[in-house]
This record gives C-alpha cells, structure tokens and sequence, in this order.
C-alpha cells in the first residue's frame, strides 16, 4: 500500500522491483558517501576553525596512497552499478518469445492502441495481468514517449521507425500513461491509462467490445488491392514479385546472400522502401510509398500479411528460406 | 572580517584600469580584458535576469495542477526560453568569459590575452548573437524546448525556431574565439617562473574547457544551422518524412551538449580549488591530481554522449558502451571532491562569504554528480529518463555547481575587480539563503521523477501537486538569495571598505597588484619562484608561521 506520501509509484510489473533494487542499492550508496563527506567537511570546518587572524594551516600537500584509495574504491562500486543496471536494461530490450503484440500508434497528441484482433482504442490501454505483452510503437509525426511509471518502463516513439517494449503486468488495477518526449503544444494532456485485468476478463472485454471495429486484415487487404500490391506480388509465386504466403516471421533471403527476418520492421521498409533490401532472385521494380501511406494503413498492411503466414507457400518464387528454417 | 580588522587602512590606488579612461567609447572599443570581463558581467547578468523571470513564472504556473498562469503555448516558450537563455547565454559565457577575461591574464601574470581585439570582437559576435535569441523571443517566442529535438523543431513547431538557432550558432563563434584566445595566452603568455605545474587549478580548468570550447562549439553550430536550413528549404537532414533521421540529430546536439555540461561546471570547480585553499590557508590537497582530472573530464566528456539517448531504441551495445564511459568520467569528479575535502585537514578555516559558497558547491555538486550516476544505470534510467528526476539532477550540477561557483568566485574577487569590500555579514546571509533555497526547490523534484512526473508538463495529475508546491516555495526564497547580491554588490561599488591589493590574503599573482589592478595589471613584470597555494614561505603576505614543517615538494603533491 502506498502511504500519504509515496516515495515510488505503484509496482505493478515484472521490472517495478528490479528497477526499485537497483534505486535503493545506488541511493545506499550515493547517502554513504554524501553523509560521509559532509560529515567530514563539517567536522573539520569547525575543529580547525581559525583561532589568530594570521595562523596558517600545516603543509599537507597530498597523499598517494589516499589518492589510489579514492580510484579504486569508486570506481569497483561503478562498475557494479553498471554491470547490475546494464543486467536489467538488456532483459527489457530483448523481449521474450510469445509475446502478446499490441501496436501503438502516436501522434500529436493522442495514444491509438490496436489490440491483437484489430479493436482500437484511444488514450486507453488494456492488457491481460501475467502476460507478456510486447508493444510495438509508431509516431506519426514528431518523436513521442510512451511511459507508464507503474511498470518501471518507457520508450521514445520514434517516427520513421518502430520501437518495441515489453513488460510483464503482475497487479491488477488502473494505472497512468504518460507521454515522456516533449513533442509540442499538448504534450502535458497526451497521456491516458493502462487497465490490468485478469485474463478471463480481459477476453470478455475484449470480445465484447471488437465487432464494431474494421478488422485490420480485411483493411489491409483492401489496401494491398486498391495499392496495386497485387498485381506483382501473387499467391502463386509466378508474378514480378515474391509472394508473401508464409512470409511473415521466416527468414527473406536477399540478393546480396544474406537473410533477415521478415518481421514488422522489415515489412515497414519493404513498403516504404523497397529497394533497402532486394529479395534474391527479383528486380528491384517496387515503387517506393515512403509518404504515402498512414502509419495505421502500414499497420493494416502488415496484419494483412500476417495472416497469409499460414497459407501454402509456393515451392518457387516465395523468396523465403526453407521452412525448416523456420521458427 | 577577520582579516582585514588587523590590516592597516587601505587607500584605493590612483589610477587603475577603472579610470585610465573615460567615455562610453572608451568602453566600447575597450581591449582591456578587465574590461571585456565587465561588458561580460553587464551582458550575463542581463539574461541571466531575463531566464530568471522565465524560471519564477515557470514555477508560480506550477502551484496547481492544472496551471493557472499561462496558456500551454506560453508555458511551452517559457521552459524553451529559460534553457535557452540561462544555457547558452548566461551559464556558458558566465565563468569563462567573465572571470576567465578578467583572471587568465592576472593569474599567469600577463599584461592581457594573446588577441585582444578578437576578445573584444567575441563580446560583440556573443551580443549580435543575442540579440537574434531576443527577436526570436519576443516575436512568437520559441517552443521547441532548449534540446530542439527534430522534426518537432525543424517541421512541426510554429515558433520563431529559425532566429533562434541563428542567434546559437552566432553565439558560438563568441566561444570558438574566447577558447582559443585562452589556450593561446596560456601558452605562450605566462611569467617568468610560471610553469605549468605552478599553474592556478583555475588555469588548468579555464585550458580544459578551451578545449571544449574549440572542439566542441562548431558541432552545435552546424547542428543548429542545418535544423535552420530544413526549416527554411524543406531539406531533409532530419526528417523522416524526406528520408532523414531524427536520431542523427541528437547525436550531433549532444555530441556538443554533454561536454558543454562540462564548459558550465570545470571552471566552476576551477574557482573552488582557488577558494578552498585560500581561507583554509593550506596548499591544495593532491594539485597533479586535481589538476589532471580536469584534462580527463573534458576529454572523456566527449565520449558519453549518447547516455542521453538509451531509451531512442539505439543498440544495445552502443547503450553499454555509452554507460560504461559516462560511470568513467564520474572517477575524476569524484577525485576532485575528496581532495577538496582533505584540504580542510589540519587548516586555518575561515568562515568568510567564499568558502561558504565553495564548501555549498561541494555538498549541491556530491548530489547533483551522485545523481548522474543513477541516470547513468542502464536499468534506472528506464524509469527516470525524462522524468523530474533529470530536472533535479541537471539544477544541482548547472545552478548547485555552476551557479554557486561563480556567485562564489564573483564574492572573492569581487575586493580585486572593484576595489571595494562587500558587507561581510549580508553576504553569508546571503550565502546560505541561497543553499537553503535551492534544496527546497530541487530535492522534491528528484522525488517527483521518481513517482514519474515527466518533463515539460504544463498540466500534471493532482497527487504531485505538495512536491510542486514546496519546488515553488523553495524558489522563492531561491529567488531573495540572488537578489541580495545583485544588490549589495552593486552598492559596494561605491559605498564598499577600499578593500586593499591583497584583503584574504590569497597566494596567486592577481593579489600581487593594485585593486583595482592598473590598465597593465602590474607596475612591473612578476616573476614566480614559489609553488601555488604555497602559504609557508611568502613572507610577504604577513602571516605567521607555519605550524609544522613542509615536505615542499617540487610539484605540489608528492
């Protein structure tokens, strides 16, 4: 329970008590020292007060073995810090496998949130409590921040690119969401809640609440239409350009030998960029809808392809590794 | 005053770089660098004046939850507006060309710098600078925040973003010269006798941050001038709309911006190793060390950059790598504290307005570089980043360190710039108001972060509003320890004791002449033949003798 007055937010993720350990142990710390030295200073401003207007203080010019005392020491408790905060950072940028995926959309200055099956909400969040739960994030025009204190937890939304974060919710309850990067006028407003619910809950809701939304799979493959992505980009194989059955998640294989992971920033550049990574085999004919589309259509458009994973992938003409590469 | 109630009665000397001439010209196309420091002094105090009255009402809109004061627009240009002018208008030039103008010479014993009147053009390119910053304010203001994060400053904001970043990237060549100006002098200028490891620690720190100022500078500069040109041409260095990479922009303002932290706090503690041993009476503890460890800050500075940047989705190596280095440059700062404090050791402790300030620069600068070290742990700074929490950090090192070195070191050679003493007792009122004040002020925001009120919020959830409140009530009386100085300091330019050539006594060659000093700064050329802060064998400074037998070691330290 939080007292009159806090001095940390609710805990309510699986990082809340990581990142609180690694608060208190550097506030130990940083309190040894600061009393230590303040001790000391106060201590000597006084018992070496001067007693006759013209005494002077004794020559001590200095110390070796106190000046590699005050490296060392330090610098031993500082690598600590790193090594203990670089241990936690590097857990919360690799997000574990079987993520639940919500895209997160910002612009100025409003939170677009797409759960799994397409509902969208608005300056609200929910996710189910013990889950892993991955956001993938998108601005549509300046650099944004999503932060939510309880989770111990935040990233810059970046535009022009996605950003992923995860946490693990582990209390139910309503918590803030802030935007964190200034971004302009409203910047103080652009913020809303995230609700932790049980997982049974969690599916009532978000039962309930989808039918009245666009399903972002049939949204994309209006698009993939009326863009013209399909005129090359065919089911079979046979057309200008690979098809994208079983795409999503394997590994494209590229013109220049390599192969990369087609995932949804792949997909992104792909789109915007076709000519960043050629699939081997093809020529770079794609026209290039850097501009073009809304970060939602992009959205759409990768849902749309997602949901061909799971279609028969032509034996030629699929630019993807064998599916025994795959995950 | 204990000192000066036994010296005899001081006369202030005929004729000194303060009446050698008269006029308004005689000002104006002054190559003094006494007076280039004063045009200096006017101009600094003038924005610092103009950031101030942004701060306090920053600070009354943020007595309530929702803002009584000002409109979001307006609360926006003021936190943009207050960075910039107390950042690079004020805090930048504030030590270095103030006290750096007036002290470089006076310390290494020189008639003045290398290049006089490119110092006096530096004061006129930091003036014309200016004054685009003052256009862009007050017409439409600026709203980008002092960081002009792109594209939000060079496509989306409305703001008078284009004069702005003009007036910066003028106002750096201001700094390009004066550091050049100072490596100059400090190189070839110096006394007889002066080598290096005899060296005032504020020299070595006034070199380290010319360093900065010449690499550093021209980065920001260019940075600005192209977030000008995609505002102006549509270009698209930085917008991804066009190609362009918002991220490459930060990388370039920091590259500049994190060491320009250490342009704001290395002479700051370059003017407390001046203080400590002065009213302690002692050489400083470990000099090779204090010394060295300002040549380290400035050049590891350069290599932790982007530990402002861990949460913009960079690689996670490049996040370790950075962090390693930002815990680094922590080493010496934290040499330089412990060395300070073992200088009180066994001295002759006086209570005098400078060491007030020198010993508050310690405790605020302890927290303010302690707190780095949380920003700088990969695993916290996901939490804290851009929180309240950085606010705090930054006041203590920029305004705790910064700000309480130079309205320290104003206090001590205020006796050798003006001639005149300033009311003792006022001033160590003065002293720890201003301690007290700005703790009240910044201590609760570290634990506003902490809770998770981010920065640059006009509007703020109603359960941070009693930290809010006692950050306001705190810069209030922050606000009466700035303006007691400003005050009595003024007087005493006229109604001040004639404070005399030497009234602490100090050791360096600038208390060797006249106070005011004359237009030459000395009748005749000093030569050096004792080692800094050396209170042992300087008969003439009339105190008694040392207590106990010196190791007088040839460099300072053994």
């Amino acid at each position: 329970m939080q007292s009159q007055f806090p001095l940390y937010p609710d805990q309510a993720s699986n990082f809340a008590s990581s990142v609180d350990s690694l608060m208190v142990f550097l506030t130990l710390v940083s309190v040894f020292f600061s009393f230590a030295i303040t001790a000391a200073i106060v201590y000597f401003f006084f018992k070496y007060h001067r007693k006759q207007a013209n005494d002077v203080g004794v020559p001590i010019h200095g110390n070796m073995r106190l000046e590699a005392a005050w490296i060392v020491i330090p610098f031993i408790l500082a690598m600590t810090m790193f090594g203990w905060g670089a241990v936690v950072y590097v857990e919360y940028r690799h997000p574990p496998q079987d993520t639940l995926d919500i895209y997160i959309v910002a612009k100025q200055w409003m939170w677009k949130a797409q759960q799994p099956t397409g509902f969208r909400e608005i300056n609200e969040l929910h996710v189910p409590v013990g889950r892993d739960v991955k956001l993938i994030l998108a601005s549509e025009d300046v650099i944004h921040d999503f932060f939510v204190p309880a989770f111990r937890v935040k990233m810059d939304v970046v535009p022009g690119r996605y950003n992923t974060m995860w946490f693990r919710p582990t209390k139910v309850g309503r918590y803030h969401f802030f935007c964190a990067q200034y971004c302009g006028t409203n910047h103080a407003l652009m913020g809303g809640w995230v609700t932790v619910m049980e997982p049974p809950d969690y599916a009532a809701w978000l039962s309930g609440s989808s039918g009245a939304e666009a399903d972002p799979v049939a949204l994309g493959e209006k698009l993939f239409v009326e863009k013209a992505c399909s005129t090359c980009h065919l089911a079979s194989g046979l057309g200008r350009a690979p098809s994208l059955n079983g795409l999503y998640g394997a590994k494209a294989l590229l013109a220049d030998g390599s192969a990369v992971t087609a995932d949804d920033a792949y997909i992104r550049e792909s789109i915007l960029q076709p000519n960043a990574k050629i699939v081997a085999g093809y020529q770079p004919l794609m026209p290039a809808f850097q501009g073009q589309l809304t970060e939602e259509q992009i959205l759409a458009l990768t849902a749309y392809i997602k949901s061909l994973q799971s279609q028969p992938v032509p034996a030629k003409g699929a630019g993807v590794a064998p599916a025994t590469e795959k995950k | 005053m204990s000192t000066s109630s036994t010296a005899p009665v001081q006369t202030l000397p005929r004729e000194h770089y303060l009446n050698a001439t008269y006029g308004i010209r005689s000002w104006l196309l002054t190559t003094d660098h006494k007076r280039i420091a004063l045009l200096y002094l006017a101009s600094v105090t003038f924005f610092f004046f103009v950031g101030g009255i942004f701060a306090t009402m920053i600070r009354i809109h943020l007595l309530t939850p929702t803002g009584y004061l000002v409109t979001p627009e307006n609360y926006n240009k003021l936190f943009t507006m207050h960075g910039v002018a107390m950042i690079f208008f004020f805090l930048i030039p504030s030590i270095p060309a103030v006290m750096g103008n007036f002290l470089v010479p006076m310390m290494i014993g020189a008639k003045d710098v290398a290049f006089p009147r490119i110092n006096l053009l530096s004061w006129y390119i930091y003036l014309i600078g200016g004054c685009f910053v003052l256009y862009s304010f007050s017409t439409g203001g600026l709203d980008t925040g002092w960081t002009f994060y792109t594209p939000l400053s060079s496509v989306y904001s409305n703001s008078a973003v284009t004069p702005a970043v003009m007036g910066i990237f003028i106002n750096g060549f201001s700094s390009i010269l004066t550091g050049m100006n100072f490596v100059v002098t400090i190189h070839t200028m110096r006394a007889p006798g002066m080598t290096w490891f005899r060296l005032p620690l504020f020299i070595w720190a006034q070199y380290a941050t010319s360093i900065i100022f010449i690499l550093g500078t021209p980065v920001i500069a260019i940075t600005l001038l192209l977030v000008g040109l995609e505002r102006m041409f549509h270009l698209g260095f930085f917008n991804p709309a066009l190609g362009g990479d918002p991220i490459l922009f930060q990388h370039l303002f920091w590259f500049y911006s994190h060491p320009a932290v250490y342009i704001m706090v290395l002479p700051a503690m370059g003017v407390v190793s001046e203080i400590i041993p002065t009213f302690a009476r002692k050489p400083i503890f470990g000099y090779s060390f204090i010394a060295g460890s300002s040549i380290a800050i400035a050049v590891i500075g350069f290599l932790v950059w982007a530990h402002h940047m861990f949460l913009t989705g960079q690689s996670t190596y490049s996040a370790l790598a950075f962090s390693l280095l930002s815990y680094l440059v922590a080493i010496p700062s934290a040499i330089k504290v412990f060395n300070w404090a073992s200088t009180l050791y066994k001295g002759s402790i006086s209570y005098d307005t400078p060491m007030l300030y020198a010993l508050g620069f310690i405790g605020l600068f302890l927290i303010g570089g302690l707190t780095g070290l949380f920003l700088a742990c990969l695993g916290l700074d996901i939490h804290i980043h851009d929180t309240y929490f950085v606010v705090a950090h930054f006041h203590y090192i920029m305004v705790g360190g910064a700000v309480m070195g130079y309205v320290g070191g104003l206090h001590f050679w205020w006796p050798k710039i003006t001639g005149k003493l300033y009311p003792e007792f006022l001033a160590r009122v003065a002293a720890v108001i201003l301690f007290i004040g700005f703790n009240l002020t910044f201590f609760p925001q570290f634990i506003l972060g902490y809770l998770g009120m981010p920065r640059r919020y006009h509007n703020y959830p109603p359960e941070f509003q009693v930290l809010n409140v006692m950050s306001t009530a705190g810069a209030s009386i922050l606000a009466l320890g700035y303006l007691l100085p400003m005050i009595y300091l003024t007087w005493s330019m006229r109604y001040g004791k004639v404070a005399g050539p030497n009234p602490w006594p100090a050791t360096g060659l600038e208390w060797r002449t006249d106070s005011p000093p004359p237009a030459d700064n000395f009748h005749v050329t000093p030569e050096v033949d004792w080692e800094p802060y050396d209170y042992n064998n300087r008969p003439d400074l009339g105190l008694a003798a040392p207590l106990a037998p010196s190791p007088a070691p040839a460099h300072g330290d053994d």
